[in-house]
């Protein structure tokens, strides 16, 4: 098997056995990616030089005997929207393309720290507005099973890379389903940790009441390995909670005997049939493993939608004000400061961005704002009490990820509904703050199809722990898409 | 038709923790531009803001100051409008639920207090600043993110000496709260006033002007009265106030104009910052706060009368600065005839002041040599004239009393003998006003007594001299 097929703990432990150095992994994953790139697109910016010698550092530390950090020599790729300091930080936009930030997003420091080896920087929709990449002001990333297909949004560029070998780990950011919507698309693992797990700090924000950082990974064990290191308290980020991480990836066992699982019944009637026929055999699956799965309904899927597009829009175009060309990035002057404002956004910001911070826009506005914002967060209160309702019955639920497999590309400047309704799964999770995880659990169509299981707050252990059992029985984790190498 | 002001304040404290209020910059004053700033205050992506928690303190002692009820928690919240001074393109304020409402300050006009509401007392960030050079604009945000206090009062104020009494009163207790430097002329305390006219005993309210760009006290008030005479000419003429105007104050030709306004009225879009959760107020730490609380102008007013026995104009001269009431309890604490120090401070030591532009803690009589001299004085060791003498010596060079008395041989002539044959000498060079005092002429005394004092260039004790000249008429 080659490097670039091994999972980031197999990866460590090879290292760690001294058997393959921190060098040659990454040498090899920058190989792979030189083969495969082209196709994938993937990436918008890549960091051979500063990678290697990271790399030779970290064999240099491991030869003195020194402890490297748990993460040491394993390659790891960033969503672009993670401030890296001194390395251009685009968020897939025209208005950053070449924005080096004067400060590092922690969970990429606390990387760092670990010894993690950054190749580079990933493709995502514009400021992470979009469910398939293709509003990336410089190219859209394809999906490595069928190329003529999306890889998901706005992480797609993080999701294809783990897909297609370029990386075994990569990190993205979650805001309705960011994270969960693209790994199920690709075939891979991706975790969005609990509201307040990992700091904020250094992510670009796009809403931030439900932004979040997680990993995505080829597996279960990668997915903890990551959140072990990326977790905890940050002072510069108040909404981070004061909450030590735990060896996640150590405290995986295979076992799920008695854990009571909730399958809402909405969600499954409205997946497509190969996609609800995928999820139905993982969930058989998991009660031969010893779990109870039992319907529930959670009645406010189609208002969780609708809510979570008024509060991600405005907040966004709260968040989006500070893009005025004065203080950092693109700027393209006019007569005064009022045109020199529209000339920088008119042509920094892209279609979806604008279209988005329009209705945010009026969504807070006089006269709008109780009947939009105001009525979203009273519906964002229903979606919490219907998961608190849930949780005295069941220690966690099981939904498709996604209603349909991977969509083909659509040339549209404003992609149609179907896009938006991609996100309608892992949407109520995201309104509740709560963790979930996608986890690649069948077929439809040859494409992959993503189990999401949802997990009460600060409870990603049991969520690993069920994910890690079922993906021990289902046979999906050696999967790989198979793209012709050039 | 008689016409009642309605009055409004909208006062902005710039509050003197060392921090910003979100991120961990300097808040010094004067600085080089752009240099008290990090990727925080200048609106990067990817920053979050941190809430000072010096900036709540302060700001709930200020509350609890102008008794106000401390909200149970309160919402940063976030106003939108673009403006080259916002880097994020909004501020972070305070809309929905401040951080406290319905508290109340009392001015004495006249002798009669008058109860004046607050409103609310909000937090927020400062902008930075806009310097306009030639065809270009600046931006400076050294300030963007230094902690403001906003304290709005109710329309109670109906007159410009109210408003700038209500001013001088705010200023007074913040400065005794030591929460900020509350300097006008550097802007760390700013004022904005609303006021309209009604007719006399109607309900309706008038149009309300605003009016800004009030640096000093003193602009406050001609602001005022010159912009209530405005309107009543306007209404007295059948005229009708311009519908929310702004005006802002021009300090040169004295007069209110209105400013350039935006063609729309802005819509600042609030909502709660979701980077910042609502804050919590600790009912713990408000009673810590209120137990922590200087003693405030007011009560330390009714203490000096009750306890030094002192009118109500002197105590209320002494307790309107902190440092001043300070010096004077530090006078009395060495030299315990509280009148005598009162009178002394409230004229020769502030006129010094005055003259020397300095603050209390600053005068080069410190409150010891302060006492020294009254102590001087009681000892008949000077005169009260040669004391006036002695500490405009003591402004000008810092010494003390008895150096000074000493160096320049001011000591006053107890000596009996001395003084006898000084008084001989006078009498016999004035036989005339001599006979003039006999025959009942008590003016001729003074006269008299002068030229001793003449003759010893002040020195001679003036009781002895009058006693010796009574003796030998
Ligand atoms: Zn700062």
């Amino acid at each position: 098997m080659e490097i670039y097929q091994l999972t980031a703990h197999e990866l460590k432990a090879l290292m760690e056995r001294g058997e393959v150095r921190a060098v040659e992994v990454v040498q090899a994953f920058f190989k792979r990616i030189e083969q495969v790139e082209d196709k994938v697109k993937a990436f918008i910016t890549l960091t051979p030089e500063q990678a290697l010698e990271q790399a030779r550092a970290v064999d240099e530390t491991r030869r003195e005997g020194r402890d490297p950090g748990c993460l040491a020599g394993i390659p790891i790729a960033l969503k672009d929207n993670l401030c890296t300091e001194g390395l251009t930080t685009t968020c897939g936009s025209r208005i950053l393309a070449h924005w080096q930030p004067p400060l590092e997003a922690t969970a990429v420091s606390r990387l760092r720290k670990a010894g993690a080896v950054i190749l580079g920087k990933l493709n995502l929709d514009e400021f992470a507005m979009g469910t398939t990449t293709q509003t990336s002001a410089f190219y859209p990333t394809r999906n490595p099973w069928d190329l003529g297909r999306v890889p998901g949004g706005s992480s797609g560029g993080p999701a294809a890379a783990v897909a297609a070998g370029e990386t075994p780990l990569a990190l993205g950011s979650d805001t309705g389903g960011s994270v969960r919507q693209p790994a199920a698309f690709c075939g891979i693992v991706g975790l969005r940790p609990t509201y307040g797990r990992v700091s904020r700090w250094g992510l670009v924000a796009l809403a931030s009441s439900m932004d979040q950082i997680g990993p995505l990974a080829r597996d279960v064990t990668d997915c903890a390995l990551v959140l072990e290191v990326i977790a905890g308290r940050d002072p510069l980020d108040p909404t981070s909670l004061p909450i030590d991480p735990e060896p996640y990836s150590k405290a995986l066992v295979p076992q799920v005997q008695g854990i009571k699982v909730g399958i809402p019944r909405e969600y499954l009637e409205r997946a497509e049939p190969g996609v609800k026929e995928g999820v139905a055999q993982a969930l058989k699956r998991l009660e031969e493993l010893g779990a109870r799965c039992e319907e529930i309904s959670l009645p406010h899927l189609e208002p969780a939608l609708v809510a979570y597009h008024i509060i991600a829009a405005a907040e966004a175009s709260s968040n989006l004000a500070r893009f005025d060309g004065l203080n950092f990035g693109l700027r393209v002057s006019g007569r005064d400061v009022e045109e020199m404002y529209c000339n920088t956004r008119g042509q920094g910001l892209g279609p979806e961005v604008k279209k988005r911070l329009i209705l945010g826009t009026y969504f807070l506005s006089k006269g709008r704002y109780q009947d939009y914002y105001l009525k979203a967060v009273k519906i964002r209160t229903l979606i919490l009490q219907d998961f608190r309702k849930a949780w005295e019955r069941f220690d966690l639920l099981a939904t498709p990820t996604t209603p349909t497999v991977a969509l083909p590309f659509r040339e549209e400047t404003f992609p149609p509904l179907e896009n938006y309704h991609s996100d309608i799964f892992t949407i109520p999770p995201s309104l509740a703050g709560l963790p979930a995880l996608s986890l690649p659990c069948g077929w439809s169509q040859g494409l992959p199809v993503g189990l999401q299981l949802i997990g009460k707050p600060l409870q990603e252990p049991l969520l690993l722990q069920v994910a890690y059992t079922l993906e021990q029985a289902i046979e999906f984790r050696r999967a790989r898409p198979i793209l012709e190498v050039s | 038709m008689e016409y009642e002001v309605v009055i409004g304040l909208e006062v902005h404290v710039e509050l003197k923790t060392e921090s910003k209020a979100f991120c961990s910059c300097p808040t010094t004053f004067g600085s080089e531009p752009n240099t008290n700033v990090c990727p925080g205050c200048l609106g990067l992506p990817g920053t979050l803001p941190a809430i000072n928690q010096k900036m709540v303190e302060y700001g709930l002692k200020t509350a609890l100051a102008l008794n106000c009820t401390i909200n149970p928690y309160c919402l940063f919240e976030r106003k939108h409008y673009f403006y080259p001074d916002l880097p994020k393109g909004y501020q972070i304020s305070q809309q929905t639920l401040p951080l406290a409402v319905n508290g109340y300050l009392s001015v004495y006009i006249e002798g009669r207090e008058k109860k004046i509401g607050i409103n609310r007392v909000h937090m927020e960030e400062d902008a930075g600043k806009l310097l306009h050079v030639g065809e270009y604009t600046l931006v400076d945000c050294n300030r963007a993110g230094v902690p403001l206090l906003e304290i709005v009062s109710e329309p109670h104020i109906n007159s410009s000496q109210e408003a700038r009494a209500y001013m001088e009163k705010l200023r007074t207790i913040l400065l005794y709260l030591g929460v900020s430097d509350c300097k006008m002329e550097e802007g760390s305390l700013r004022c904005d006033v609303n006021i309209s006219l009604r007719p006399k005993g109607s309900e309706a309210s008038g149009t309300r002007i605003e009016i800004k760009n009030l640096n000093s006290f003193r602009s406050l008030q001609k602001a005022l009265e010159y912009e209530i005479e405005r309107q009543r000419a306007i209404l007295e003429r059948g005229g009708a106030i311009e519908e929310r105007a702004t005006m802002a104050w021009d300090e040169e030709r004295e007069i209110t104009y209105p400013m350039r306004t935006k063609e729309e009225s802005l819509d600042y879009r609030y909502f709660p910052d979701p980077d910042l959760l609502p804050l919590v107020i600790d009912p713990q730490w408000i009673e810590e706060i209120k137990r922590e609380l200087p003693e405030l102008p007011d009560a330390r007013c009714q203490r000096f009368q009750e306890q030094y026995g002192l009118p109500p104009y002197d105590a209320g001269v002494l307790t309107s600065s902190k440092e001043l009431a300070d010096y004077y309890e530090g006078v009395v604490s060495l030299y315990p005839e509280p009148k005598t120090v009162s009178n002394w401070i409230m004229s020769e030591f502030l006129r010094l002041l005055n003259a020397y532009n300095l603050e209390p803690h600053e005068a080069p009589v410190s409150p010891q040599k302060m006492a020294d001299l009254l102590h001087l004085l009681k000892k008949e060791i000077i005169s009260t004239k040669i004391a006036k003498q002695v500490i405009e010596e003591m402004f000008a060079t810092g010494k003390g009393p008895e150096d000074i008395v000493r160096e320049k041989g001011w000591v006053q002539i107890s000596d009996v003998e001395a003084l006898e044959a000084i008084v001989e000498e006078v009498l016999a060079a004035h036989p005339k006003v001599v006979e003039d005092y006999r025959k009942g002429k008590e003016k001729a005394l003074a006269f008299l007594v002068g030229q001793v004092m003449k003759a010893t260039q002040g020195k001679a004790n003036p009781n002895l001299v009058n006693r010796l000249l009574k003796e030998k008429l």
